[in-house]
């Protein structure tokens, strides 16, 4: 891709520009019609409709939505730190958006190559935290606070469990590089890393996946923003585009943990068939469709579960997932030394 | 002045930048807030240095680690007590000589050891395998006991927040 543009083009810094614009493409439109399909799925699930003027089933209910926040007047609080206010959306969205760079969409496209890519997506996701923090204080709002605060200390523990879950792929893979990981799941789909070293890497994804969404916030997670008590959590205060950029970080980020599912468990770009069905273009389908079915079960589990009380978020994640995490990592190494 | 120079100066001033807002701000939230960008701006120029491992520890540990722990402690105090908290300047004339030995002993440092720009090796090395290998071997013991001085970090705090048992 990088080499296709260069030849184009003729030109790095606009190459790069690009390159750094392209998930972009994907993000927004996914970010609209995500909010359409979780309206649909929590109504289908009710045993309800959902949007149904706007377009067929309410297809362009969002379009109108995000119309509806642009033309709205962009109000900062008077008692808000207005500085810290305006900037904080920028950080939470730049924090969201950088993940993207190491995301593998297709063997021919990935933001940037780093071998790192693994360890970069673990550690920028703190750069949201404090995006969130900012929101919460500057609002000068006890819900938002409380609800920034919140969500820090749940990202912060979780983010224990993410690593050493992930750290279980990186020692059967042997390489922190998101292309390297796909490449070595080649093959039909029992080749997945879902099945390997089983149930070792199986139990791993359901630690990640249950700690993925305590770092997206979403339900069972999601005391930052519980309706019931916090009112909005830390965008309470926040309305026209500033909270359309809130809300498009979040759902960015729901997309960038599923797609790090995607690629560590199964398989990322690979076709489920070996070489049929395979290809730079075929592998952005097969990315984007095993990306949007977490993106579903996201969802799903969003209808289908309570929310849980700050204490025993804390007890799940401190005392059920780091210790099998760790219990996972010993498991996954005793079997790499004894089959070698 | 190539792309390279462009992007390390853009670097180098914000880390100086927001380094400066930290020192000179009044408002401790804002002082907190600009490390962010003081530490992404180190980290960017680690990157510059070709030592990509380290820059995203960097980002990990102090972004995601410490400077959240720093603005949780801000943020209790400052805005649950609703006491003001400023930074003053306090003692200004023996901070002015420890701070001139510093910059002077800094200083001398870099120019003693300076040797001129290099340029920047064309290929990345991954330097993630090197990293864990001499963790591994050469390194094993110091890096143990900065494990076990963290572990009896974190013993000691547990303890001193515990509530005292009811006798």
């Amino acid at each position: 891709m990088k080499e296709f543009l260069l030849n184009i083009l003729q030109n790095e810094t606009l190459v790069y520009t690009l390159m750094a614009i392209i998930p972009l493409i994907w993000v927004i439109p996914f970010a609209l019609f995500a909010v359409w399909w979780e309206r649909k799925i929590s109504a289908h699930m009710q045993d309800r409709l959902g949007p149904m003027r706007t377009g067929w089933h309410g297809s362009v209910q969002t379009i109108a939505d995000i119309l509806k926040l642009i033309l709205k007047e962009d109000i900062v609080p008077t008692a808000a730190d207005s500085t810290l206010f305006k900037l904080a959306p920028y950080i939470v969205f730049g924090g969201a958006y950088a993940a993207y760079a190491v995301i593998p969409f297709s063997a021919a496209f990935t933001g940037s190559e780093i071998n790192i890519g693994l360890f970069y997506f673990i550690s920028i996701s703190s750069v949201v935290v404090v995006g969130l923090l900012m929101a919460g204080w500057a609002s000068n709002n006890k819900f938002s606070l409380y609800g920034a605060l919140r969500s820090a200390a749940q990202i912060v523990s979780y983010e224990i469990p993410v690593a050493l879950a992930l750290l279980t792929v990186v020692m059967v893979a042997g390489t922190f590089d998101l292309q390297a990981i796909n490449h070595a799941q080649s093959g039909m789909f029992w080749h997945w890393f879902v099945f390997q070293k089983f149930p070792f890497l199986f139990f791993a994804l359901i630690i990640y996946f249950t700690a993925s969404l305590a770092e997206v916030n979403r339900t069972p997670f999601d005391i930052p923003e519980a309706e019931s008590e916090l009112v909005g959590g830390y965008h309470t205060e926040y309305s026209g585009m500033r909270f359309a950029l809130l809300f498009l970080s979040e759902y960015s980020n729901m997309f960038a943990v599923s797609a790090i599912a995607t690629t560590l468990f199964f398989g990322g770009w690979n076709s489920p068939f070996g070489d049929v069905l395979g290809g730079p273009w075929w592998g952005a389908f097969w990315f984007l469709t095993k990306g949007m079915t977490f993106i579903f079960v996201q969802m799903w589990l969003r209808w289908t579960l309570p929310r849980l009380r700050v204490d025993q978020l804390m007890y799940v994640g401190w005392k059920v997932l780091i210790p099998f995490s760790f219990v996972l990592i010993v498991g996954v190494g005793v079997w790499m030394l004894a089959v070698r | 002045m190539e792309t390279f120079d462009i992007i390390f100066y853009l670097f180098a001033l914000i880390t100086v930048g927001s380094a400066c807002i930290v020192v000179f701000s009044k408002n401790i939230v804002y002082a907190a807030f600009s490390l962010l960008f003081t530490f992404f701006g180190v980290a960017g120029l680690y990157v510059l240095l070709q030592a990509d491992f380290l820059a995203v520890t960097q980002v990990l540990v102090y972004v995601g680690g410490i400077l959240t722990l720093l603005l949780f402690g801000v943020m209790l105090t400052n805005k649950v007590i609703s006491v003001d908290m400023k930074t003053g300047t306090l003692h200004a004339v023996p901070a002015m000589i420890l701070a001139a030995v510093v910059f002077g002993s800094l200083a001398g440092l870099f120019y003693a050891t300076w040797s001129g720009v290099t340029a920047p090796a064309s290929s990345i090395i991954s330097t993630a395998r090197p990293i864990g290998e001499m963790l591994m071997t050469g390194y094993a013991l110091p890096f143990e006991v900065a494990s076990v001085i963290l572990l009896v970090a974190m013993i000691g705090a547990a303890f001193m927040a515990r509530r005292p048992k009811k006798l």
